[in-house]
């Protein structure tokens, strides 16, 4: 394994490629909304879209590590972190609670 | 941009404060993994800057140090990304126009428009955007300029347990929306379908198959 084989010429032409599509994709749909009008109804589905994608997220970055399931330790913490968030605990608390539990989990042990 | 600052209460403030220390914090495990993983230290800081998006940054990273192509490692990093499309057509008018456009399409990232969405009123909205995304543009190459620095020191960010925290962040800001059955119902098929089809395709598309969850709003406009 050697990360340094390339060359920087390389190494910054596709870090320039990969924010260049980046702000492409981020650009898209600010530039579509503003070149028609979207309809009320199609409006309150793409920003159903949002949070579904958001959620999405949620659910792969918390149960899921590479391809496979991730160990207990975090969608545990996530989940307490959820449960406070449900109990409309102050924001701080959840945030920490997530990191906390996990990391007490796997002091004991828990991957 | 003082209104912008003053038109949130101290409260919410101190909320997106806190998811960018959060952010900043995962930008030091991400610099330092990237630097112990053998790429040079330019790496992590110019990626953080330039394109803003941890998980395609860590994927772009992981490949390269992997021995992997550069190209490869493009294409990843995109296909993480392609979410920002429907992000952007979901997002209300917080963008603005002329030459704030550029700056607010790059701070548009996963925090900045859940906060975004999770005002109603859209002086609000617009101001938990810019001031989210400006924190992030600070914080994340903040962090991964620290995390490069401090390589092998602060590596195993695991054992505190910081991978918890960009889901649980995501999680308590969406879930005020998902009081409401219709978004709750196809927000929860979506990470369903999401979850089954992480083991068998690439990085960054099992999200996007989500958005197969809206079906769920036109069956349930049907079946009324």
């Amino acid at each position: 394994m050697n990360a340094t084989e390339h060359e920087p010429v390389v190494l910054i032409a596709a870090i320039l490629a990969l924010a260049a599509g980046t702000f492409a994709c981020r650009l898209a749909g600010p530039l579509l909304r503003s070149r028609l009008q979207v309809p009320e109804p199609v409006q309150r589905v793409l920003e159903t879209a949002a949070i579904v994608l958001l959620t999405a997220l949620v659910a792969t970055t918390a149960l899921t590590q590479g391809h496979a399931p991730a160990g207990p330790a975090r969608p545990i913490g996530v989940a307490v972190a959820g449960i406070l968030a449900w109990r409309k605990a102050p924001f701080l608390v959840v945030v920490l609670s997530a990191a906390a539990a996990t990391a007490l989990l796997r002091l004991a042990g828990l991957a | 941009m003082r209104t912008i600052w003053r038109t949130l209460d101290r409260s919410e403030r101190r909320d997106i404060a806190v998811v960018c220390l959060g952010v900043g914090v995962i930008g030091l495990s991400y610099g330092s993994s990237a630097v112990t993983s053998g790429l040079p230290l330019w790496v992590p800081m110019l990626l953080a800057v330039l394109v803003i998006a941890g998980a395609s940054e860590l994927l772009f990273v992981g490949i390269i140090a992997a021995g992997g192509s550069p190209i490869a490692a493009v294409l990843a990093g995109l296909l993480v990304n392609a979410r920002h499309v429907p992000y952007g057509l979901g997002l209300p008018d917080v963008i603005g126009r002329g030459w704030r456009r550029v700056l607010g399409t790059h701070v548009m990232n996963d925090e900045s428009v859940v906060f975004a969405l999770a005002h109603p009123d859209p002086v609000r909205s617009r101001a938990a955007y810019w001031i989210s995304g400006l924190g992030i543009l600070l914080c994340w190459p903040l962090g991964a300029a620290l995390g490069a620095l401090l390589g092998t020191v602060a590596h195993d960010t695991d054992a505190f347990g910081l991978d918890a925290m960009f889901p649980a962040v995501l999680l308590a800001l969406v879930l005020p929306s998902l009081r409401e059955r219709d978004k709750r119902l196809a927000a929860l098929t979506g990470a369903a379908i999401a979850l089954a089809t992480v083991p068998i395709l690439p990085a960054g598309l099992p999200e996007l198959l989500a958005l197969v969850g809206l079906a769920t709003l036109g069956i349930r406009r049907a079946a009324r």
